[in-house]
């Protein structure tokens, strides 16, 4: 039984901790994760941006790293989504397609495993702070997942859960867009963040660093305080007790 | 900048997304009144659609309803244009806009037409017929609210059902008193008022009278509008002669589809169960009619839209509806209104079509890079056409006909070397680590040199931390080794029974 874990180039490059947590979390539920290290990046900021032929460069080696996984496990919706534009961008090489058809089948998003997966959803956490959520687009939208990260928040104690307003409206990162069109993502993340104040919020949690990598940015530029994390940092948290910044 | 003396709308050419995106971000009349205006449709149709029920069952029967007809469209097309002729109909095809306008133009000719009142209709506007029949000395009239005020300002449409999105009621009643040479105040009631008087008087006169078309009904040759405000009754049955101007996409098979798409445009688009008036009309006016015009033409436009048969990425775009759902879910939209996409259509709809229906698809400006493509277009289309990844093909076949900006260029060309190996990406790494030492403050980065101008003008950059999530690994697999020396038995089997289910799939649709 091989259960891998799919770090995506973001996490692995700037926020290892999701990764740990990851891990940590999901050793204390029984599974050993592998960490196949020829893996580099899903591919997606070529692929959005028209380029596929460099896509396909990047998304090679996470066909290579996963070949013989039995489950891959994304702590980002839209890295695991990204899998699905494979049997495209391979449509033409059969021998590929089949391995691009099979990954897409068995990769899963951090909250899909733990949920659909493992049937798991009280995490024995305890973090008693308000907390308020943001739903990133491509994992809620394309990928679906939007009651799993719901009932993991539900698990835990002390958790206070306010909603966030137009909660599901994008917060402008869209990969290049976010440099390309500057000042039109600039506006739809000043907007994301005012409505992360309204809240009131100690800490926005999510599932997509990327996201939560603009969003916090802009806090910051913003001086605001607010703490943000990837729900897998808040769960390990929560069962360990750990206060880590 | 006012937002009532800069016409966003009056110049699209020679200008960019960015230059016309900046000039809107700095209008806060604009962006206020769009939001406002945006936030109530889309909550207006969620809440609509909850309340009918099984929406995505709709959606699909719509989806299934628009690939079939576009799927035989040759058929439905001659079966329509055989009924309505049988109904007296005189009907036109136009490969073109220019013989879209020539034909009009003639029609108005013949019957010596000195004023036209032209109820609601994106098509004229995208044949930029006004002008064409004032160059003639016809004066055109625009009847619906939206259209008049645009019509006043010298613009154009900023949103496909709601043109006048971008005015607030205080920039209208300005217009409008201009109109009037007297102050109206800005009180809906008053300006409406003031232009169903102005109007009335324009019904009478109208030698023609023009439309748009919703749907083509094949089966009976009959054209259907949805309007609310009643002018589109009035230019259809008060002036002799009819022009109606129809996209060829419009065509549905039959009055049974038009149940489906009655349920699904006037909630989509506006909230509405049912939009104030849903006129059929077919043919004429016969003997027996109260009123209807003498003489009817349908003039049927192709001005690009045969370039999407048969292209397997963007054929669904035939499937549109012109609801306008997406442009009011689009968070782009919402910040930069419609006249920052520079066509006719605009929002992801209009990102879209533009360079598709122009066929320059390689050429066109960067309209389809103004989106974060986070799917909300997608979710809210009533026949759930993948915008989002149209846009990712136009931005593809950019690329490929050689249209990319040559710096992207050599950047992907670098991310794939880069992301091509896992040594690379770990010596980059190392690099980085390095080289950010220049630029790290309290352990973030907040210089807008270079690339990170854009980034850095509204957040802080995130430093790379002392190890990557590779470089930690060893030591992270001996800890959890301590503890787990390989999955525990009952968790196997539970994975064990996920990968048996798998393989049963197999073969079938995919997961997620």
């Amino acid at each position: 039984m091989k259960v891998s874990l799919f770090i995506t180039c973001l996490n692995d490059a700037v926020y290892p901790r999701v990764g740990e947590a990851m891990v940590r979390l999901l050793a204390r539920h029984g599974v050993r994760l592998d960490f196949p290290k020829v893996q580099t990046c899903c591919g997606q900021p070529a692929f959005n941006s028209g380029y596929w032929d460099e896509a396909r460069a990047a998304a090679a080696t996470i066909l290579e790293a996963f070949d013989d996984s039995d489950f891959v496990i994304a702590p980002s919706g839209s890295c695991a989504y990204m899998i699905h534009h494979y049997s495209q961008l391979f449509r033409h090489d059969p021998g590929l397609l089949a391995k691009a058809e099979e990954l897409q089948r068995k990769t899963y998003e951090f909250t899909q495993f733990f949920v659909q997966v493992l049937g798991v959803t009280d995490l024995g956490a305890f973090f008693p702070h308000r907390v308020t959520y943001h739903p990133s687009c491509h994992g809620s939208r394309l990928l679906g997942v939007k009651e799993e990260p719901m009932a993991l928040l539900n698990g835990v104690k002390g958790l206070e859960l306010v909603p966030l307003p137009f909660a599901e409206d994008c917060c402008g990162f869209g990969g290049t867009f976010a440099v390309k069109m500057a000042d039109i993502s600039g506006a739809m993340v000043m907007e994301k963040t005012d409505h992360v104040k309204e809240t009131a919020a100690e800490v926005l949690v999510g599932l997509d660093m990327a996201c939560l990598m603009n969003i916090a940015g802009n806090l910051r530029h913003r001086n605001e305080p607010v703490r943000v994390m990837h729900l897998a940092e808040l769960l390990y948290e929560g069962v360990t007790g750990v206060m880590k910044r | 900048m006012s937002g009532t003396t800069q016409p966003v709308g009056s110049t699209a050419a020679g200008t960019t997304v960015k230059e016309r995106a900046e000039l809107a971000l700095n209008d806060e009349f604009l962006r206020k009144a769009v939001k406002f205006t945006t936030e109530r449709l889309r909550g207006g149709k969620l809440k609509a659609s909850e309340e009918h029920g099984n929406w995505d069952d709709w959606r699909e029967r719509g989806r299934q309803i628009r690939l079939h007809t576009i799927a035989h469209l040759d058929y439905y097309l001659n079966l329509f244009a055989d009924n309505a002729r049988a109904n007296g109909v005189h009907v036109h095809f136009a490969h073109t806009a220019a013989e879209a306008v020539k034909l009009s133009l003639a029609i108005a000719e013949r019957n010596d037409a000195k004023s036209v009142v032209k109820s609601k209709s994106m098509v004229t506007e995208e044949l930029h017929l006004n002008h064409a029949l004032e160059s003639i000395g016809v004066e055109a009239v625009e009847t619906d609210l939206g259209e008049y005020i645009i019509q006043l300002a010298g613009e154009t449409p900023s949103h496909i059902i709601i043109p006048a999105i971008h005015k607030n009621r205080y920039q209208i009643a300005a217009l409008l008193s201009a109109e009037a040479g007297e102050t109206l105040a800005p009180d809906t009631t008053v300006l409406a008022g003031f232009v169903r008087k102005k109007l009335r008087e324009k019904f009478l006169e109208a030698d023609i009278g023009m439309t748009g078309c919703n749907f083509a009904i094949a089966e009976t040759g009959s054209m259907v509008l949805f309007e609310n405000e009643g002018n589109a009754r009035m230019v259809t049955t008060v002036p002799k002669t009819q022009i109606t101007l129809m996209g060829m996409e419009r065509i549905i098979p039959s009055w049974s589809d038009l149940e489906v798409m009655a349920t699904l445009l006037p909630r989509s688009a506006t909230g509405q169960k049912l939009t104030v008036y849903m006129s059929g009309i077919t043919g004429p006016r016969r003997a027996a009619d109260a009123d209807g015009p003498e003489e009817m033409h349908i003039i049927i436009v192709d001005n690009g839209r045969s370039n999407q048969l048969g292209d397997p990425e963007f054929q669904e775009l035939l499937n549109c509806i012109r609801c306008g759902a997406c442009l009011n879910a689009c968070p782009v939209y919402r910040h930069i209104g419609g006249h920052a996409y520079g066509g006719t259509y605009s929002g992801p709809i209009g990102a879209v079509l533009t360079p598709a229906l122009q066929k320059n698809v390689a050429e066109w400006d960067d309209i389809a890079n103004a989106s974060s493509l986070c799917g909300a277009c997608y979710e809210a289309c009533p026949v759930k056409i993948p915008l989002h990844d149209m846009l990712v093909y136009l931005r593809r076949r950019k690329v490929e006909a050689g249209h990319g900006s040559k710096l992207e260029s050599l950047g992907m060309k670098g991310f794939a070397t880069v992301m091509g190996s896992a040594g690379r990406f770990g010596g980059v790494l190392k690099l980085g680590k390095l080289g950010q030492k220049l630029v790290v403050r309290g352990g973030v980065i907040r210089t807008k040199l270079g690339p990170l101008k854009g980034w850095n003008t509204y957040r802080v950059a995130p430093s790379l931390p002392k190890q990557s999530f590779r470089d930690t690994w060893a030591t992270l697999e001996e800890e959890i080794r301590v503890g787990l020396r390989e999955t525990a038995p009952d968790v196997k089997q539970r994975l064990e029974a996920v990968i048996r289910e798998r393989k049963q799939k197999e073969g079938g649709s995919l997961h997620g």
